[in-house]
């Protein structure tokens, strides 16, 4: 018999009509696409950030200015000396001229190769991780002692602005995450009262036949998730193949910036899990919009 | 307890508790005038009352009291001994699934078939569903709806409508039956085979509360008690105006049961 066909659990969800399932997956499925792609460019830009900090952290420049050759070169030559000598240096490098005349050639033309022009000499030099400001200090008047015309210039000092504004974009997209997530509460706060409006009737026949709010509100939280997490799936694989094609696009650029922004496996991880998430918080919000809804009925 | 009335039968082996109690009810909708006032009454265990009143006095509002769709303004309504008015509407589930209903309006689920519609009441108690298909085909064979199951509420009659909410609100087996107009919608035929299934229940123990104006049906239930309703009140509640009257000899019907009982 019909009744028997369907186990208790099939029986309670019929207690709803099971009919279309209106805008919501869809809401949800837009809203989920962009909180993707904006939670991929939050943990990007975080991970491009660490990158960069990885990277420039430590790293110094001294740039020996001094017009006579033996002189630059002498004082070049006590610099190394120290270097080698100082443990906290864990390397250093002295950029070879003919280098330096290579690139100053578009901005200089002919005369950067004649050799006629004097430049600076340049040492990238790398502390090692930890080593204290006062040290830094230390070495600081080290080098300036053997070469007094130096400076010195930290690599991260170069691109502060730089991180400044992908920290800004990065904190944005984190916060666009976050609204996303309060909308699409919002949009289930919606989708339940509407929903609770419509099936009124059926609410009240099972309230006056002893059902208790929980076996309501569990009707239609189990009925909002689901709803939502079709949405927050589809939302999902839009952002994902989106986001696999300016991969893609970004690799064939070239571009080092850009090849610094990527997803680790755990930001990956972050990202699928956001479905579920979106699900779990659709589920407890229907649950709390209902629950509130039925407390004001007898 | 100011006008109030023990109706009852005092039949053997059935205790004589108050299953029901208004003292002092009134009830108002908004700040309209009341539309119930200064009701008080008791109803035992196990007995058979009829609600009668003409339209507007207040029959649907007071059985909306009974079956804890509403609570009064003002007075103490006890159910099973206890007081409803003030407990948590957390509490009030129990009392319900004590309680079978059969709405004037039917108030069956559109959605749900016939089948589904006489299970609500077990499913909602929690009912394993092997156990829940025996009970349900019979209830819906003795209103004579064995063969329409799967038949949406839409796609019967009103009176066959009337048959699955009748069936609905006694497959549970409650304390108390409260029924309005049950039988408005069916036949005389029909009407006489579901007073004798609300009979049946009472003899089992469950006390019957059945507002009508179908005089002919009261009459068919000798040992019932009547309650009127006229603008809100009631009207003798000593239970003097039962129907029909003691004088209408019919002790010889059922014999050592009196037609009614009111102290």
């Amino acid at each position: 018999m019909s009744g028997a066909r369907f186990s208790a659990k099939a029986a309670q969800r019929r207690w709803l009509p099971q009919g279309r399932r209106g805008p919501m997956p869809w809401i949800i499925a837009i809203m989920m696409f962009l909180t993707v792609l904006a939670a991929a460019c939050a943990l990007g830009l975080g991970q491009a950030l660490l990158t960069m900090r990885g990277d420039l952290a430590g790293g110094y420049t001294v740039q020996i200015v001094e017009a006579n050759a033996a002189k630059r070169a002498e004082m070049v030559r006590q610099v190394e000396g120290f270097f080698h000598a100082e443990t906290s240096v864990r390397s250093y490098r002295v950029v070879l001229e003919s280098r330096l005349r290579e690139q100053l050639a578009p901005w200089l033309g002919e005369e950067a190769q004649s050799g006629d022009l004097p430049i600076p000499a340049l040492i990238d030099m790398k502390l090692a991780p930890g080593t204290s400001l006062s040290k830094i200090k230390e070495i600081t008047r080290e080098i300036i002692a053997r070469a007094p015309s130096a400076r010195i210039d930290a690599h991260q000092s170069y691109l502060a602005p730089v991180e400044a504004l992908m920290r800004a974009l990065m904190w944005a997209a984190a916060g666009l995450v976050g609204l996303m997530l309060l909308v699409t509460g919002a949009v289930v706060v919606l989708a339940a009262r509407s929903t609770h409006d419509a099936h009124r009737g059926t609410i009240d026949i099972m309230h006056m036949l002893g059902a208790t709010d929980l076996q309501i509100a569990r009707l239609f939280q189990r009925r909002i998730a689901l709803d939502a997490l079709l949405g927050a799936v589809l939302g999902t694989i839009a952002a994902a193949a989106l986001l696999w094609l300016l991969d893609r696009n970004l690799a064939a650029a070239g571009s080092e910036l850009a090849a610094l922004i990527s997803l680790p496996w755990r930001s990956a991880a972050v990202l699928l899990g956001l479905p579920i998430f979106a699900m779990l918080v659709a589920a407890v919000t229907a649950r709390i919009t209902v629950m509130r809804a039925l407390e004001r009925s007898l | 307890m100011a006008g109030c009335t023990g109706f009852g039968r005092g039949r053997s082996g059935l205790d004589m508790d108050r299953i029901i109690q208004f003292e002092n009810i009134g009830l108002r909708y908004g700040a309209d005038d009341e539309v119930l006032s200064d009701i008080s009454f008791s109803l035992t265990t196990g007995g058979f009352y009829f609600l009668t009143g003409a339209s507007g006095a207040g029959k649907t509002s007071l059985l909306k009291l009974l079956y804890l769709a509403q609570r009064p303004t003002r007075g103490v309504l006890k159910l099973f001994g206890e007081d409803v008015v003030m407990m948590h509407r957390s509490r009030l589930p129990g009392f319900r699934r004590r309680i079978g209903v059969v709405f004037q309006d039917f108030r069956l689920v559109p959605h749900l078939s016939a089948f589904d519609n006489v299970a609500l009441p077990l499913r909602v108690a929690g009912m394993d569903e092997q156990e829940i298909a025996g009970p349900v085909e019979e209830m819906l064979g003795w209103v004579g709806l064995g063969g329409r199951q799967d038949a949406l509420p839409a796609s019967l009659s009103g009176g066959e409508q009337q048959r699955i909410a009748i069936a609905r609100a006694v497959i549970g087996r409650p304390d108390i039956l409260v029924a309005d107009e049950p039988t408005g919608n069916v036949d005389p035929e029909m009407a006489k085979r579901l007073i004798g299934l609300f009979e049946a229940l009472n003899r089992l123990g469950t006390t019957i509360v059945i507002a009508t104006h179908d005089l002919p049906l009261i009459g068919q239930i000798g040992h019932a008690q009547m309650m009127r309703l006229d603008k809100g009140r009631l009207i003798d509640p000593t239970g003097a105006l039962r129907f029909p009257p003691a004088s209408a000899a019919r002790e010889g019907q059922r014999p050592g049961l009196p037609l009614g009982s009111a102290q």
